[in-house]
C-alpha cells in the first residue's frame, strides 16, 4: 500500500514542494510506494510579486500567470478542485469535485493568504491595492490620472504578504512621480500600525531616513478603524484625508483551517523549525499559511518547501526526520524605479539592508524572470 | 497562575511570536471587542514591554497591569 502525500495549494510553496518531492521520491513514486497529489482550485499558478509593478505600467498581470500543468512534474497527480473541509482525525479531505473523501497519509497545507478588506468599514469601496490582480489593474488606472493631491499608502493588515512591498510602493511612487514632473503636486504619506515604519526594527531604521530624505510623510501608531468620505479614522483617534488611498488590507488564511482546529484566523499553528502542525498529526504547513512569525514571502515558502520535502522523504522511508527550517528569508527591496536593496536574515541573524543600487534592482528583475525555474524546482 | 482578579473579555496568546506580532495581535483583538472590555495579551517578547504601553497610551486605552507569571508577560488592556 502506498503512502499518499497530499499538498493543498498550488502557489509557490505547494508547487516547489510538489516538484521537489517528485525529484526526491522519484523511485518510490515510480514503484507506486508513494503517491504525491497537488490540489489547487485554479488551473493557473500565480506569481504575485509581479503585481507591484502593474500600477506603474512596467509589468502585465499575464507575466505572473502560468498553467500549473506546465510547471508540475508529471509524477505528481494534479487535481483542480476546491477542498471544503479537512478532517485531521480521519486524515481526510472533502472537496467539491470528489464524491467521497480524499484520504491522506501526510498533508501539507500551503493555502496562502486571502484579503479581508471588509473587516474595515469603507475600505473595500475606498481603498485600492496591488495585492490582487484586479486591484493592481484598477490602481494603474487611478495612478495614470492622478496628477495632484494626497496619495496615502496605509498598512492596515499585519501580518500581510511581502512585508517590504509597502515601502517599495512609496519609494517607487515617489520616483515615478518625480520622473513625470508631478512630485511637487503630489503629497505622499505612509502609515504603519506600530511605532516605526516596518515590523522589523532593522529594516525600519534603514527605511526611515530614506523616507525623510524624499519627503514621504510618515504616520505611525496608525490603525484605521473606518474610512469615510475621503478620510481615514483611526483607533488612536487621529484622522487623515486622502485623494488616493492605497491600502494593505487585513489578511486572513482559509476558514476551513480554523474549522479543522489547526489554528486561528486561518493560519496553521506549527513548530517554527519542523513546520509540523501543533494540533494535528501528519500535517505540515508552509508559506503564508504557517504561523511561524517570519514574513509571508515567496522566499520563505521556497525554503520551507525544501525542509518539508526532506522531512517527508525521511518519514516515508521510516527514518528520523532531521531537516529544520532556520527562518531563512531573502528579499529584494525596490527603492525606486531603477534601484533596490537586498536583505537576508533568519531566526538568529537580523537583516542588514544592502546599499541601494541599480545592480540590485536588475538582480530583482532577473530573479522575477527566473522564478519560473524556482517553481519547477530547478532553482 | 493569574495574580489579578481581572476577568478579560478576550485573551490573545502571542507567546512564541516575534515583534511586532504580539502588539499586532492585541490591536486586532481590541478591534473586535466592545468599549470597556479588557483584553489580556500573553507575550514572551521583551519588546512588548515597551510596544504595548506606548500603543495603549497613544490609542487612549488603559494598561491596567502587567503580570509576569513563569516565562512570559500578561498585559491587561481596557478598550477606551
Amino acid at each position: 500500500m502506498s503512502d499518499h502525500i497530499v499538498i493543498l495549494g498550488g502557489g509557490t510553496g505547494g508547487t516547489v514542494l510538489a516538484n521537489n518531492l517528485a525529484e526526491r521520491l522519484g523511485s518510490e513514486i515510480d514503484s507506486s510506494d508513494v503517491r504525491v497529489t497537488l490540489i489547487n482550485d485554479d488551473p493557473e499558478h500565480v506569481y504575485k510579486p509581479v503585481w507591484l509593478y502593474v500600477p506603474f505600467g512596467t509589468r502585465e498581470p499575464e507575466d505572473g500567470r502560468r498553467p500549473l500543468a506546465d510547471l508540475v512534474d508529471d509524477r505528481v497527480e494534479l487535481k483542480i478542485d476546491r477542498v471544503t473541509a479537512i478532517d485531521p482525525d480521519a486524515q481526510q479531505l472533502h472537496s467539491t469535485g470528489e464524491v467521497g473523501p480524499i484520504q491522506y497519509d501526510k498533508l501539507v497545507v500551503a493555502t496562502g493568504s486571502t484579503l479581508a478588506p471588509d473587516e474595515i468599514p469603507g475600505l473595500a469601496e475606498a481603498g485600492h491595492d496591488y495585492y490582487s490582480e484586479s486591484g493592481a489593474l484598477e490602481l494603474q488606472d487611478e495612478l495614470l490620472s492622478f496628477t495632484e493631491g494626497h496619495l496615502v499608502l496605509s498598512v492596515i493588515g499585519s501580518p500581510h504578504m511581502c512585508p517590504a512591498a509597502p515601502l517599495e510602493f512609496v519609494f517607487m511612487a515617489d520616483d515615478w512621480l518625480r520622473e513625470r514632473g508631478l512630485r511637487e503636486d503630489v503629497e505622499i504619506t505612509y502609515t504603519y500600525p506600530i511605532q516605526r515604519v516596518h515590523g522589523n526594527p532593522h529594516i525600519a531604521e534603514w527605511a526611515r531616513p530614506i523616507m525623510d530624505d524624499r519627503d514621504i510623510n510618515v504616520e505611525t501608531f496608525f490603525n484605521p478603524e473606518e474610512i469615510d468620505d475621503g478620510t481615514i479614522h483611526t483607533m488612536e483617534g487621529s484622522e487623515l484625508s486622502y485623494d488616493l488611498l492605497v491600502a494593505i488590507p487585513p489578511h486572513r488564511g482559509l476558514d476551513l483551517l480554523t474549522e479543522a482546529g489547526l489554528g486561528d484566523s486561518g493560519w496553521v499553528d506549527v513548530d517554527k523549525h519542523t513546520l509540523e502542525a501543533e494540533h494535528a498529526a501528519n500535517v505540515y504547513a508552509l508559506g503564508d499559511a504557517a504561523a511561524t512569525g517570519v514574513p509571508k514571502a515567496g522566499s520563505v515558502a521556497h525554503y520551507q518547501a525544501g525542509v518539508v520535502s526532506q522531512r517527508l522523504a525521511s518519514e516515508v522511508r521510516g527514518r528520523p526526520a532531521t531537516a529544520r527550517y532556520d527562518g531563512k528569508t531573502l528579499c529584494f527591496v525596490e527603492t525606486g524605479m531603477d534601484s533596490a536593496s537586498y536583505v537576508e536574515f533568519d531566526y538568529e541573524h537580523p537583516p542588514s539592508p544592502a546599499p541601494p543600487s541599480e545592480k540590485l534592482h536588475w538582480s530583482k528583475l532577473a530573479y522575477n524572470e527566473s522564478y519560473w525555474l524556482t517553481a519547477r524546482g530547478l532553482l | 497562575m493569574s495574580e489579578t482578579d481581572i476577568e478579560p473579555a478576550a485573551t490573545v496568546d502571542a507567546r512564541g511570536a516575534a515583534c511586532p506580532g504580539p502588539l499586532m495581535d492585541l490591536i486586532g483583538k481590541i478591534r473586535d471587542v466592545e468599549s470597556g472590555d479588557v483584553v489580556c495579551l500573553l507575550s514572551d517578547a521583551e519588546q512588548s514591554l515597551t510596544d504595548v504601553p506606548e500603543w495603549a497610551e497613544e490609542a487612549g486605552n488603559e494598561l491596567l497591569t502587567v503580570e509576569e507569571p513563569d516565562d512570559h508577560y500578561a498585559f491587561y488592556v481596557v478598550k477606551s
